[in-house]
């Protein structure tokens, strides 16, 4: 162990320089984000996964986030687990009608305010499995959606521009700048 | 066909590749049951397609696959979970979707419909909706005892599902599952597909096996339709299937640990995870390389600078890995955790065909990729590794001992990669139907395919390995403390979505 430990000091950090937040999911957020909201949220956020219905190839690169690559929480963005702790809840897949209610319930149990990130291809409308007699559809046909991260799955890349979108957001000066 | 001997059956089906499938009636079906009941051979899959029923069967020894296809009268047939516990869950599920009853079933609750589908027996004679009614759970009484249900939303970054634990102070008497959540119709949306949405669905069963879902689709479509696949597609098959038992073992190992509290091997596996995820975008352009295994071959050549960058993976993991297995060898107190954690008795792995590690470190040896030695795995040299304890630390041993594996048949695969086409074309106007069997980093993934007379998909069934691995946690964590239930369910790491379909 020791071994491992020292050539983790002697070799320096593996964690990337934070990407640029994606423009797009800026342009989005000055749409849907109250501001009030966002000054009272800060820079520090925390963040509820809930899986509606993924294949779970959406839930590998959520978790890629927390590798020494990444590492979401020196941007102060961090994983809890209850919704009741939450500010943002960030939703995978197609929501089934199994997990509807489910969905509904957490969304319900989060403190106002909050923002709902919906991840992936599926959760803008269901994507590949909209039409089927157990979909609901998108995110946005059951909970107010704030920000789309898209892709299938999205790369933790896309995934962390999509987010670090969302910090600028929560600061006002920022997102008025950017969103002209 | 050996396996068939014992069976009384009719006519075999002409179009059925490339195991037999045969026309039973009762009593063929009822000799299938009893060569189940009896151990003679494993269930590998029993799904609906209305009016008919089928049964996968395999014989362990010899390796004979066949499909038995039994036409229910009045929408019932003989229950086979009477007599074989393994096909309970499957038989509840196949009620719910095609309406078709097992007499004699030991457990008649709906399954996979939850009561919030606007239909009922979608894939069958549609009716209206089930109204939605309590679940009973099964019974676990006497003095002391308590339940805590969890789920379907879990306190992390997980599927939904939901466990009805029942406990006698930190003990459990009994686990329940309740799965279901992530029901998508996948089935149901097969149907009338062309082969190029079907695969892209197929590959989204269960993404953390998109790469092994996609590689048996392409088997079922390619024998439905004889088409013969490049050599060198085979091989890039093998190195997709390969990096992604890769970063899969490298992420349950971490996470495994991480359970017990032990997050340094957490955070130096999920390094070795990622370089392989970023090895693997070099290749092929996808970090899990979806979509890229197609009926027919590959769809897309292995990029010049992504075999430089796995040669690089290799060596770092040459180099970092065997520390870490010693680093998880030596800490006596995570030993403490995984040690004659969670077992599962030979006799159940067996009994339930366990698949992947499940049933590797509980002493069953099947490997699809040796079994069936499919290309180009017949032409690799590799070992399976097989453990007796069966416990949550066997579990991560064969998990280790496939990683050496996989390292050993990349290295092979980049060596021996041949020139040449990457994709055959395909095309069918003709009524036929596949059977194919990939091995996933968790076990073997059955897809049965019928093909209509205009190319696009008339049934497609999809089995993951989880069906059989289900039930054993339940049975693995009873008698363990509440608190080990997450390290015992990391070790099994089921999937939820690739179950629900």
């Amino acid at each position: 162990m020791r071994k491992t430990l020292l050539e983790s000091l002697t070799h320096g950090p593996l964690t990337e320089p934070a990407p640029a937040p994606d423009e797009a999911a800026l342009a989005e957020l000055a749409k849907t984000v109250d501001r009030t909201a966002r000054a009272r949220l800060g820079r520090s956020l925390s963040i509820r996964q809930i899986d509606a219905g993924s294949c779970n190839g959406c839930e590998l690169e959520i978790h890629a986030l927390n590798n020494a690559f990444y590492d979401l929480e020196r941007l102060g963005l961090r994983f809890v687990a209850s919704p009741r702790h939450a500010d943002v809840l960030m939703v995978t897949g197609p929501v089934t009608k199994n997990m509807r209610e489910a969905l509904l319930r957490t969304y319900n149990a989060t403190p106002d305010p909050k923002w709902v990130v919906a991840v992936g291809a599926c959760a803008v409308d269901g994507g590949i499995f909209g039409g089927s007699y157990a979909v609901a559809g998108g995110v946005r046909d059951v909970v107010p959606v704030d920000l789309h991260i898209r892709g299938c799955p999205p790369s933790p890349g896309e995934l962390l521009k999509g987010l670090m979108a969302l910090l600028d957001g929560a600061n006002g000066a920022t997102l008025t700048s950017k969103a002209g | 066909m050996a396996l068939l001997d014992g069976i009384t059956h009719s006519e075999t089906v002409k179009a059925h590749r490339p195991w037999p499938r045969v026309i039973v009636a009762d009593d063929g079906w009822r000799q299938a049951i009893d060569l189940l009941a009896d151990g003679h051979c494993s269930l590998l899959g029993l799904w609906g397609d209305a009016p008919e029923v089928h049964m996968a069967l395999l014989d362990e020894t010899s390796g004979d696959v066949a499909v038995i296809s039994l036409s229910c009268k009045a929408g019932r047939y003989p229950s086979v979970a009477a007599r074989h516990p393994p096909a309970i869950r499957l038989e509840r599920a196949i009620c719910d979707l095609f309406g078709l009853k097992a007499v004699d079933t030991p457990d008649p609750r709906p399954w996979l419909d939850l009561g919030f589908w606007n239909v009922r027996h979608p894939l069958g004679n549609k009716g209206p909706a089930r109204k939605p009614t309590p679940y009973k759970f099964l019974p676990a009484e006497g003095e002391g005892l308590h339940q805590i249900p969890v789920g379907p939303v879990h306190a992390g970054i997980i599927e939904p599902g939901h466990f009805r634990f029942t406990a006698n102070g930190e003990h459990v008497v009994r686990l329940e599952q309740r799965l279901g959540w992530v029901h998508k119709g996948i089935e149901s949306l097969m149907n009338g597909a062309t082969l190029v949405e079907a695969a892209k669905l197929a590959s989204r069963a269960s993404g953390d096996s998109t790469v092994a879902y996609a590689y048996a689709f392409a088997q079922a479509a390619e024998a439905a339709m004889q088409v013969k696949v490049p050599t060198r597609a085979a091989y890039l098959r093998a190195l997709m299937a390969e990096l992604e038992r890769l970063a899969n073992h490298f992420g349950d190992i971490g996470a495994i640990c991480n359970d017990a509290s032990f997050s340094l091997m957490y955070a130096q596996c999920g390094i070795l995870r990622e370089r392989t995820l970023r090895a693997a975008d070099a290749c092929f352009g996808h970090r899990l390389m979806m979509d890229i295994i197609v009926p027919g071959g590959v769809s897309r050549e292995l990029a010049p600078e992504g075999a430089a960058q796995v040669k690089d993976l290799l060596g770092e993991v040459r180099h970092v890995f065997p520390r870490l297995i010693e680093l998880y060898d030596n800490t006596a107190s995570l030993q403490d955790r995984t040690v004659t954690t969670g077992i599962v008795t030979q006799e159940l792995a067996r009994q339930f065909g366990a698949g992947g590690y499940v049933g590797r470190a509980s002493r069953r040896a099947f490997d699809a990729r040796r079994v069936f030695a499919y290309a180009p795995y017949d032409r690799l040299s590799f070992e399976v590794p097989v453990l007796d304890a069966g416990d949550v630390n066997a579990r991560v041993w064969i998990r280790i001992r496939e990683v050496e594996q996989s390292l050993s048949l990349i290295e092979q695969i980049l060596n021996a990669l041949p020139k040449g086409e990457i994709k055959t074309a395909t095309g069918n106007n003709k009524v036929c139907e596949g059977l194919g069997l990939a091995e996933a980093f968790r076990g073997d993934v059955l897809v049965w395919l019928k093909l209509d007379n205009k190319g696009c998909v008339a049934r497609c069934h999809l089995r993951d390995a989880s069906w059989f691995q289900w039930p054993l946690l339940e049975a693995a964590i009873e008698g363990n403390i509440v608190a080990d239930f997450p390290l015992c369910n990391k070790s099994f790491n089921c999937s939820y979505s690739g179950h629900d379909l």
